[in-house]
């Protein structure tokens, strides 16, 4: 285990992250194997900007027993990925370790950690039963793997680890291939179940006083959802299709039956919209989720679901693309097909979540926006966020608005499936089962009666008043507001998961002494109304983003009298707070 | 309520070629309706018409009922959607060969799969209409269209083996001016609990004229099809005097009066029968070894997908101590903040 921390901080190091290491070795030499005083540990603080400790608290706690767990789990952060050796945890070792009961995650109370199961022992055996190496010296190795798998998360080349064992082991060149074997399995291991590890590392200021837990970005997602179907007296039902990172939001909503949430795991991602478009007609809170190339292949539905007017908020966890691009990795692309990618003109609310807690926020206003404006509304998370989990100070559904979705239930005379409310252009939601209110609706361009029409001036009316529907959600959107001063030099422009860094780098700034301010978007289409009053203010804008620059594209289309500066990474990484810091020094 | 045809009539224009087999389909469902509301006590509210892309999916503009006109091949998605959401409602799908066997077909099977109670109504013209005469899943092997001027070079799909592969437990055939037949077929369709496919033999006028006529034609007719019904004899012919035997594990059609065979000699027709070997020859007879069967081949009853998700969701809540939002958001590990 020494080994396997050395190996990790060298590798981390040589790639150029700052480190601090803290080798906690244990008191006697040869402990006893599986007691909690024989646990051997190493911890590791990797970073990009200055460390200065070893960092008490761990993101990732790799558990090779449950003994090691047991002496460990305390210095978890709630936010923490902990990885653990199945094998190890029998009933036997569990006892030896000290536990009451035998579900030591319980017991620690480590359930809302994200844990990675794996039966590592298992998988190096597996992956050295050819290596000619004994069977004891065998299990030795699978730190080797651990560490491997150690690496894929955390993005760190074999290359230094494979020199590094080709030095060592010179005098026993038997060990370099078996030990650059492990390392490599374990590392494939980690990229096939596409393990992730917790990211969202940035803290808030100061905690409020409090009821507090912690959630990840696709939990608060799937708790959103379920609240706007509380509000709104609708059943939640999610037709979505397994797919990396936003899988986990269908996974929560599936454990949710005790609320009435139906999920319908689809044969494809088409199904899960279409299925979803079938429960908005029938009077459901309709919900699909989906990430990279999902987006891509719902378009079609996306808009039948922006023609016939009904009701659906789509989840897109975007992922590094494009195609499948690299999954487990974040990126903001997707923002220009979820503003314009369909045929047709088809213009659909986006709205973005922010950090992970905020995406509870998030899918709840999704919601009701879709459901109050008879409209579909993507919602934009990022692996980032919906991977990463952070304590969220718990909310009371009474400090939620209510959720009024213009439902019809009877009329006089023919009912008009497209007559519009005069403010918000909705139009009802007429449910099969309602007497009197027959009426066919589809993608076939029709007009107010709801008969199919192909009259020039009818088509041009209802395209109009489709958008119009649309850009009125402003009117209904919270005023825009900006962190830092009114007027300044430079102002930053971010929008979704990029806020921790952005803030961050705000507040490293403005302690340098700049004068810069953050605008950070919730609401992308529409924007909110006051967002040319604010950018007016500013002598510089920097639109930040993490991709190249798709946000200040469409902030060029939308308001064309400012000049846009930008700052784009498309890595499939997050920001680092001191290249943004640099980024804007350099333009100042 | 007591309902007439005429009472799911729309105002709307059929549109339909004139001669083209969509209007006798569309006719023989008005007729089948009113028995359909009255034995399974629906108000015509709860009927819901879905399609997709396709002559036949104009169909829901046609009844005076809720419908839902949706997109290429995603019908069947859309529906299994509409009646997860509402179990209450009955819901019906138009769809063409080219719309859920092709682009649809991964939503078919999956559907069928499921056993999700949806009555589907396959309009099988073998040829894509709308689109001005390509060939689709079911075009025979060398057929002449626009997209194969040399002839197809791909084997069809025969739609009700399909159906029985993906474990359907709901499988009849018809021509489209079999009215009186086609009204009896709707109504078992709607008395089946879970997915039942109707596959209508429909004739289109311009692009694949007469591409059933070799059955179809009244003069043969009689010959060359067998309608199969529940519990009676497989009797066939214009002098009813032929009929199909079980040889050897094989179907095998015999004369009646011949070689010492009678009536009672002859294969009874078991759509209940759940292991479909029988059933999947007597859907793949073709003419002219074989007459063509239609009627209802398969009809077997096992849990409906709708059902188990209703029954899971009474299950869960019962048994689950959060009843609400707030109570979900304080559960599990939670701190104070002092």
């Amino acid at each position: 285990m020494q080994l396997t921390g050395t190996l990790f901080a060298d590798a981390s190091a040589l790639y150029g992250n700052e480190i601090s290491t803290f080798p906690d070795y244990p008191a006697e030499i040869r402990a006893p194997h599986g007691t909690v005083s024989g646990v051997s540990g190493f911890q590791v603080h990797i970073g990009s900007g200055e460390i200065n400790t070893p960092g008490d608290f761990c993101d990732v706690l790799v558990a090779m027993n449950p003994a090691a767990l047991r002496a460990n789990a305390k210095w978890a952060k709630p936010t923490a990925t902990v990885i653990i050796d199945t094998d190890t945890f029998d009933e036997a070792l569990i006892q030896r370790a000290g536990y009451a009961t035998l579900d030591p995650i319980a017991e620690l109370r480590l359930e809302d950690r994200n844990i990675i199961y794996s039966p590592i022992t298992t998988l190096t055996k597996e992956s050295l039963k050819d290596s000619g190496m004994d069977q004891k010296a065998i299990v030795r190795c699978k730190n080797m793997f651990t560490l491997g798998m150690c690496f894929y998360m955390f993005n760190r080349p074999l290359e230094y680890t494979y020199a590094y064992l080709e030095k060592k082991f010179k005098k026993k060149p038997a060990l370099i291939e078996p030990n650059k074997k492990v390392l490599f399995d374990g590392y494939n291991y980690a990229s096939n179940i596409q393990a992730i590890p917790n990211t969202y590392t940035v803290k808030p200021a100061k905690q409020e006083k409090g009821v507090y837990r912690n959630i990840s970005g696709n939990q608060a997602t799937a708790w959103g959802l379920i609240a706007a179907s509380e509000k709104s007296g609708r059943p939640l039902f999610c037709g979505s299709y397994p797919i990396t990172p936003a899988t986990a939001i269908l996974e929560e909503l599936a454990i949710h039956k005790n609320l009435g949430v139906k999920t319908l795991q689809a044969e494809d991602e088409i199904a899960g919209i279409c299925t979803a478009i079938g429960a908005a007609y029938a009077g459901n809170f309709a919900v699909t989720t989906t990430s990279g190339p999902g987006l891509s292949l719902k378009s079609e539905a996306l808009g039948l679901a922006m023609i016939t007017e009904l009701p659906l908020v789509l989840v897109d966890v975007q992922r590094s693309g494009p195609s499948t691009g690299i999954p487990t990795k974040t990126e903001q692309t997707d923002l220009a097909q979820a503003l314009y990618g369909r045929n047709g003109e088809c213009p659909i609310a986006v709205i973005a979540a922010h950090s992970p807690s905020h995406c509870f926020d998030a899918a709840f206003y999704a919601g009701k926006y879709a459901m109050e404006h008879m409209m579909p509304v993507i919602l934009l998370t990022e692996g980032f966020l919906g991977n990463g989990s952070e304590p969220w100070k718990i909310p009371s559904m009474k400090d939620y608005p209510a959720i009024n979705p213009p439902i019809i239930d009877k009329v006089e005379g023919a009912f008009q499936p497209f007559a519009r409310d005069p403010e918000t252009f909705a139009r009802k939601w007429a449910f099969p089962g309602k007497a009197g209110l027959e009426h066919r609706v589809g993608g076939l361009e029709k007009n107010t009666a709801g008969v199919i029409s192909s009259d020039p001036e009818n088509h041009a009316k209802m395209v109009a008043e489709r958008a119009e529907k649309v850009a009125r959600l402003a009117n209904y959107l919270p005023e825009q507001k900006v962190i830092g001063p009114e007027e300044a030099d430079v102002l930053l422009v971010g929008w979704g998961g990029t806020f921790g860094h952005l803030y961050t780098a705000l507040h490293e700034l403005q302690d340098e002494g700049k004068s810069v301010a953050l605008c950070h978007f919730d609401f992308i289409n529409p924007l909110p109304k006051n967002t040319a009053d604010i950018f007016a203010r500013y002598k510089k804008i920097i639109v930040c983003e993490l991709n190249s620059g798709q946000f200040a594209d469409y902030l060029r289309a939308k308001l064309p009298q400012f000049s846009y500066l930008q700052y784009n990474k498309v890595q499939g990484q997050p920001f680092i707070v001191k290249e943004i810091v640099d980024a804007v020094n350099a333009i100042l | 309520m007591k309902y007439t045809a005429q009472d799911f009539k729309s105002n709307q224009e059929v549109r339909w070629c004139p001669g083209c087999g969509d209007h006798a389909v569309l006719a023989a469902i008005h007729r089948a309706l009113p028995t359909v509301c009255e034995q399974r006590g629906y108000s015509k509210e709860r009927l819901v018409f879905i399609s997709g892309i396709g002559c036949s999916s104009r169909l829901p503009y046609y009844m005076n009922t809720f419908g839902f006109h949706s997109i290429h091949g995603r019908a069947t998605a859309i529906s299994t959607g509409v009646k997860v959401a509402n179990p209450e409602l009955s819901v019906w799908q138009a769809c063409g060969d080219g719309d859920a066997l092709a682009i649809g077909g991964n939503h078919f099977i999956h559907a069928i799969r499921r056993n999700i109670d949806i009555n589907i109504i396959l309009f099988n013209n073998q040829i894509y209409g709308l689109t001005k005469g390509q060939y689709s899943p079911t075009s025979k092997l060398g057929q002449i269209t626009k997209t194969s001027p040399y002839g197809t070079v791909e084997n069809p799909f025969t739609p009700g083996s399909l159906v029985l592969g993906a474990r359907g437990t709901f499988f009849a055939r018809s021509l489209d001016s079999e009215l009186a037949l086609n009204q009896e077929i709707f109504i078992a369709a709607a008395a089946h609990d879970g997915c039942s496919v109707c596959e209508m033999l429909t004739n289109c006028v311009i692009f694949n004229d007469g591409a059933h006529s070799t059955i179809s034609d009244r003069e043969y007719r009689a010959d060359r099809t067998i309608v199969l019904r529940h519990g009676e004899p497989m009797v066939f012919g214009k002098d009813k005097d032929k009929g199909l035997i079980l040889e050897h594990g094989k179907l095998k059609v015999v004369k009646i009066g011949e070689n010492g065979i009678t009536v009672d000699k002859l294969l009874v027709h078991d759509a209940h029968a759940e292991d479909p070997a029988i059933q999947n020859q007597l859907i793949n007879m073709k003419y002219p070894d074989f007459p063509v069967a239609l009627g209802v081949i398969r009809q077997v009853n096992e849990p409906t997908y709708d059902d188990r998700v209703r029954d899971q969701l009474l299950q869960v809540k019962e048994a689950s101590k959060i009843t609400c939002m707030d109570e979900l958001l304080r559960s599990g590990a939670t701190w104070t903040v002092e």
